[in-house]
């Protein structure tokens, strides 16, 4: 009986052949923490009885979050991960980086075949390079850093099978929000998915890591893609370590297999408060919106800034609209200003902010006030996610963040190409 | 273990950001001081309203978002006994195995606000003592029930000096 792609790595991580419902301890190629989460996870590792971490080398703590600090509290915790990452002797990214989530990609240390945990739900991003990526709290991530080890329970696995190729206009993010739309928020609890198929062939490495980044929002554990030469042409940038890429057999077994036609997609939209309330953008057409935001570890990659500038060129913001941008790494917003995309951007009205999660989490850089919409390409519009639970989110690609913020209300991008 | 309490009753997909905003849990690691904010984007003042012990009682998905643990520490720390849900998100169980928030997996559709619930998580069963009736409960895979019993992760490791599943 064949494997799934996570089952392969368990089991090359764990010495053991491992099936779906097995539980198994797994040997970890990288450990993250954020600064909503690190801090906790210091606690905790002095709680475990830690001393060192397992592997200097494969460790790392991001200060992305609230980055940087807008207030005291936050300035505390971030000294203490400071303190914390140099008497240890590992890596940590200080303000201004990125996001943990294009970071640990760009550092070449995750790749196809590796098993990584960060203690932030969106980790499971990876699965994009065919890495089992997954995020934990941060007692498991303080269990991570000091034993280089972490118990799993071997899920089931749901594939996605996405004919054809996405149309004009339409892009990966428009694909992933169709499908949580369509298994809801807790469609692939406790379950790992892959994403297979010519559409996702045919998209570029970056926008992969849109579709891996939001497997979370349907409950999954891991959001799983094979490698293929697109793939390594994107390591290579940043590295020139050989991986081993792990691919699923013909013969194995999936708990579920669902096929989509992607030819036929639409711009989607999600509205207010949930991921998986999600509708084409028409269905949400003619809505005025006071805040845009383009960026996170969503949709703020070279790529994603190229799509925006490409519409707002030559174009200004609507006057009743904010357009806040945050690259998603300090390359990205080197690469950009290379590009002069950066110059089209703030020329049409756009505010920069420090590359990092921006607004996405509410703590700073934009918080909506009661009653305004925002338009964001981030992954989740929970109420109060931004910081004001009586500001309504609505989520959709670049593109479209990029037109509605032009004509003020929420707009189908292709319009503008 | 056994519990005592009230429940107080919550829908489906109750995410992380309503049981904790990401804008308190970024300023302190108080839990007591995090624990005035729980639930309160879905209803305000739930912290005065909770008596110890008393149940949080949802739907399926609970705890889906974020991975933040401040969402189940923040429930441990105003004092409720246990959550009960249809089915919960992947990283909240574990978190809420690890730091020690019982989390129980049940039919909650027989449980209605303020209803007196007593739940022998050995047994694997709640008695909705405002309903006269037994509610089965799902129960916790192996490796949890030796966390827990070792009181979660920190003292599991202390005592094992890492894991131990044997
Ligand atoms: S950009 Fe948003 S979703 Fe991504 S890691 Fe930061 S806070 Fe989380």
């Amino acid at each position: 009986m064949g494997q799934t792609i996570i089952e392969k790595i368990l089991s090359s991580h764990s010495g053991q052949e491992a099936r779906a419902g097995d539980i198994v301890v797994a040997e970890l190629d990288y450990v993250m923490g954020q600064d909503g989460t690190a801090p906790l996870a210091i606690r905790a590792f002095a709680d475990l009885g830690g001393k060192d971490v397992f592997d200097r080398e494969r460790v790392a703590f991001v200060i992305d979050h609230s980055a940087p600090s807008p207030n005291e509290g936050v300035s505390a915790l971030h000294k203490l991960m400071r303190e914390f990452s140099r008497e240890k002797g590992f890596k940590l990214y200080d303000i201004g980086e990125g996001v943990c989530h294009q970071l640990l990609p760009e550092s070449g240390e995750v790749g196809p075949g590796s098993l990584v945990i960060g203690a932030d739900s969106h980790t499971c991003t990876y699965g994009a390079l065919n890495a089992f990526s997954t995020g934990v709290g941060s007692t498991d991530l303080a269990g991570g850093l000091i034993s280089g080890k972490m118990w799993f329970k071997v899920p089931g696995t749901i594939k996605f099978v996405c004919n054809g190729v996405l149309p004009p206009g339409v892009y990966s993010k428009d694909l992933i929000l169709y499908l949580i739309g369509r298994v809801t928020a807790d469609g692939a609890t406790y379950m790992a998915v892959e994403f297979t198929g010519e559409a996702i062939g045919a998209l570029s490495q970056e926008a992969r890591f849109t579709i891996s980044n939001m497997a979370i929002e349907m409950g999954a554990k891991a959001g799983l893609m094979e490698a293929d030469d697109k793939t390594f042409a994107w390591l290579r940038r940043f590295t020139s370590r050989k991986f081993t890429p792990v691919t699923a057999d013909p013969d194995a077994v999936y708990t579920r297999v669902l096929e989509c036609d992607a030819a036929k997609l639409e711009p989607q939209v999600a509205r207010p408060h949930r991921v998986d309330n999600v509708v084409p953008v028409s269905g949400a057409a003619g809505k005025p919106v006071q805040q845009a935001v383009i960026g996170t570890c969503t949709n703020g990659r070279l790529e994603d800034l190229r799509i925006a500038a490409g519409i707002l060129g030559g174009r200004k913001i609507h006057r009743d609209v904010r357009l806040i941008v945050a690259p998603s790494s300090r390359r990205v917003f080197l690469d950009a200003m290379a590009e002069g995309i950066i110059q089209t951007l703030v020329e049409a009205g756009a505010v920069m902010v420090t590359p990092g999660c921006g607004p996405c989490v509410g703590t700073h850089n934009g918080v909506p006030s009661d009653g305004e919409t925002v338009i964001s390409t981030a992954n989740r519009n929970f109420k109060g996610r931004m910081g004001n639970s009586n500001a309504e989110i609505y989520l959709a690609s670049p593109a479209t963040v990029a037109a509605s913020a032009v004509t003020g209300k929420i707009t189908d991008p292709r319009e503008f190409i | 273990m056994y519990f005592k309490g009230k429940a107080h009753k919550f829908g489906d997909d109750v995410n992380t950001d309503y049981i904790i905003s990401g804008k308190y849990k970024f300023k302190t690691l108080d839990m007591k001081e995090l624990a005035k904010h729980v639930m309160e984007d879905l209803e305000p003042g739930f912290y005065q309203k909770v008596a110890v012990g008393d149940f949080i009682v949802a739907g399926s998905n609970f705890g889906c978002g974020s991975s933040r643990e401040q969402a189940p520490l923040a429930i441990k720390y105003a004092d409720v006994g246990a959550v009960l849900a249809r089915s919960f998100a992947r990283i909240f169980y574990r978190n809420a195995i690890n730091t020690g928030l019982p989390v129980v997996e049940c039919d909650t559709a027989q449980i209605e606000a303020g209803d007196e619930l007593s739940i022998d998580l050995e047994a694997g069963v709640i008695n909705n003592r405002s309903k006269g009736t037994l509610i089965p409960v799902k129960p916790l895979p192996a490796v949890m029930i030796k966390i827990l019993k070792d009181g979660g992760l920190a003292p599991h490791f202390r005592k094992h000096g890492g894991f131990n599943f044997d």
